[in-house]
């Protein structure tokens, strides 16, 4: 398919296309076929990110210029004309969008028009929050949804299995917002446990700021004050949303999880440990969950996409200052240069991280490459 | 030629039969609940006690936010409407967007599949190339751009839930399309495609009669699936403000983004039951969607007690791994290698 790739010519896997008559060469371990994969992988980034970003740019554009649709019922026309000149929306479209291209090649996504920052710098300042709470969602998603797998894959088609199977179909029908409402309702509200809203309270806020060069997560921040009180503020906050954001993706955990086990319990290696005399409990323990555990890394890269949408309605719901949280303000007051900058930031982390994973998945199982 | 259509046949009846025990249990709850929630989408009018936007009756306002009584039974919203009446009517809503979605996108995902996966050539790789990114796309963010696209925000029952529809739409035409497409391309190579080719049948009828026919096996999983998941974006949307005037109609995300400050205040009543609603909605129509994609898998499928021993068998899940885990299957997505396995789904043990 791509042709670009001839300077890794290690180990042609048959029916590529390319029929050089290249001397038989032996064949070493694969270590080649990795490094080509990888380059043709990371290549196909790129028109996802390009298709990506126009996209973006098009359906923004369609609905008109962003001054009109932020500050239309509010000036005079010929004001509002003036302001559309200076930012240069009266141009080309195709200009437009070259000098868009090109700004993002820059690190440049534009000015947001309700508050006048430079977008980038929204992005930095908000993205950090937005990958700590997905730190922790992920976190609760492994420590709940992997032993539950098990067990589940343990009892299959008995009462603990039907009971499990129905908590993780509960989780994935459950929105994250609602989650984050009844959390809030009995554990901030009710109970009294955990703070109502915030990524932290202000004192230990203003301690986190006075630090010299902070670096936006609150957990690596708040270890660094060296207050206890400090961190056990930042933590108490984060458990909420951490656990409304990590239940989504521990049901999904949950179900590939005991999927896999129970493919991996028929297969013949195991049978030969069960003839063995291997205890079912055992053989799930030590022989069945490994192999299990590769697809969920697969897995990984969709819920990374699934974690961003869910991280901008948690942050919503706990208004946590992340780029979700941002993206709702800045959609409420119609800055769409804001909103497209930020959906294009989400849109390559997404992008990038699939690369990530299916590198990591060929680096694991090397039929995956070819 | 007619062939008789039994009942048997059809997509849920036959998967009903098929299953046994716990399987059984967890299709059957799913068509009742699902069953509950269509009945009340359409019998909105006579169940509701209220209108979606009533803010009076016999002259005297409802009041803001109170608690359960004799009159609102589910309590009423800060903006003074009754919670069990705008519960029943978000029902109609949610019903209609799944409707309008999921018909437009079958029609468009289905037939650039066909098209795309039959003649293949520069059309077939620049529209995987883009299904491939659309599908790598957030979708909740998608439907939020086309949100804006097409309503501009909010507007009136049929404006405001076809622009959450037509979102929604967009988001889901990639499903159809991979799985159509695949299913094009393994057919195509078929030797009654030939036999159809040398006698002369226009592609159309070939495309239409005997590629078609043959590829829609697994569209009644997808369906249910994307079911539940529109639901589930509508109410985001609706959550962060793309929803429909509560003036207009009654949606969930909606009212559950209004009843964010009243939580706050240890008011309940306003997030708890179009948040159960939204649950029991999609909790209903995922467990039919995972019972048929359970069934569909010969090794997931419980056996009936007189056919175990089924040996090895080749993965025929629509999506292997699970229906929830359904992700773009980099290289291979673009290869084409397709989602699907080479064995029937129809196997059985």
């Amino acid at each position: 398919m791509t042709t670009t790739t001839d300077q890794v010519t290690t180990a042609d896997p048959p029916g590529t296309g390319t029929s050089r008559s290249t001397p038989p060469r032996k064949k070493t371990s694969g270590g080649g076929g990795l490094g080509r994969y990888v380059l043709v992988r990371f290549l196909l980034i790129i028109p996802t990110v390009f298709i990506l970003v126009t996209t973006v740019f098009v359906v923004m554009r369609s609905t008109g210029d962003p001054i009109t649709a932020a500050l239309g019922g509010r000036l005079r026309a010929d004001q509002l004309a003036e302001r559309i000149h200076e930012a240069g929306y009266d141009r080309p479209l195709v200009v437009q969008y070259l000098e868009y291209l090109g700004g993002i090649v820059r690190g440049d996504f534009g000015t947001t028009i309700s508050d006048n920052r430079p977008v980038s710098e929204v992005l930095t300042t908000y993205g950090a929050a937005t990958l700590e709470l997905a730190v922790y969602a992920l976190i609760i998603a492994f420590l709940v949804g992997v032993p539950l797998g098990l067990v589940a894959a343990h009892h299959r088609d008995r009462i603990p299995d039907a009971v499990l199977r129905i908590f993780a179909i509960l989780c994935y029908a459950t929105p994250v917002f609602f989650a984050g409402l009844l959390l809030k309702l009995v554990f901030s509200v009710g109970l009294g446990w955990f703070p109502v809203a915030g990524r932290a309270s202000t004192g230990a806020e203003l301690q986190m700021m006075a630090l010299p060069d902070p670096s936006g997560f609150y957990v690596v921040d708040a270890i660094r004050t060296g207050d206890p009180a400090v961190l056990g503020d930042v933590l108490l906050h984060a458990v909420l949303p951490g656990v409304a954001l990590g239940l989504l993706t521990a049901g999904v955990f949950l179900r590939l999880v005991r999927t896999n086990v129970i493919g991996t319990l028929a297969t013949d290696y195991v049978d030969a440990a069960r003839s063995r005399g291997v205890s079912e409990g055992r053989l799930v323990r030590t022989h069945a969950w490994r192999p299990a555990l590769i697809p969920i890394i697969t897995v990984m890269g969709m819920q990374i996409a699934m974690l961003l949408a869910g991280a901008v309605l948690t942050e919503t719901t706990f208004e946590w200052k992340g780029l979700g949280f941002m993206l709702a303000q800045y959609l409420q007051a119609r800055d769409f240069v804001a909103v497209q900058g930020i959906v294009v930031l989400l849109a390559v982390i997404v992008a990038v991280t699939n690369f990530l994973v299916d590198v990591l998945a060929a680096l694991i199982d090397p039929r995956v490459r070819y | 030629m007619a062939r008789r259509l039994s009942w048997g046949r059809l997509p849920v009846v036959h998967q009903l039969r098929q299953s046994v025990g716990l399987q059984r249990g967890m299709l059957v709850a799913g068509l009742v609940v699902t069953a509950i929630f269509l009945l009340t989408a359409i019998a909105a009018p006579w169940l509701a006690p209220y209108g979606f936007s009533q803010l009076r009756a016999d002259g005297v306002l409802f009041g803001a936010q109170q608690p359960p009584s004799a009159e609102h039974l589910l309590g009423t919203t800060v903006g003074g409407y009754d919670v069990l009446s705008r519960v029943i009517w978000g029902a109609r809503t949610a019903a209609l967007v799944i409707v309008v979605a999921i018909a437009a996108s079958i029609v468009v995902g289905v037939l650039l599949g066909l098209v795309s996966g039959y003649f293949g050539g520069w059309l077939d790789r620049v529209l995987v190339v883009v299904c491939d990114a659309i599908y790598a796309f957030p979708s909740l963010l998608l439907a939020i751009l086309l949100a804006i696209v097409i309503s501009g925000g909010q507007s009136d029952l049929w404006g405001g839930s076809l622009a959450a529809a037509f979102s929604i739409t967009v988001v889901f035409i990639p499903q159809y399309f991979r799985v159509i497409r695949a299913e094009t391309v393994r057919i195509k190579a078929e030797a009654f495609i030939d036999s159809a080719r040398v006698i002369g049948t226009p592609h159309r009828r070939i495309m239409g009669r005997h590629v078609l026919r043959n590829a829609t096996r697994t569209l009644p999983l997808i369906v249910t699936l994307n079911a539940s998941e529109a639901i589930l974006t509508l109410a985001g949307l609706g959550f962060l403000g793309f929803g429909i005037e509560p003036t207009a109609a009654a949606e969930w995300g909606y009212d559950l983004n209004k009843s964010l400050s009243d939580v706050t205040s240890g008011i309940w009543w306003t997030a708890l039951f179009p948040g159960l609603a939204i649950v029991l909605a999609v909790l209903g129509i995922t467990l039919v969607g995972e019972s048929l994609n359970d069934l569909a898998d010969p090794r997931l499928r419980s056996r009936r007690a007189a056919a175990v021993g089924a040996g090895e068998v080749a993965e025929t899940s629509v999506v292997p791994g699970g229906a929830l885990t359904a992700g773009p299957a980099g290289l291979g997505g673009l290869e084409g290698s397709g989602t699907l396995g080479d064995e029937g789904i129809e196997v059985r043990p």
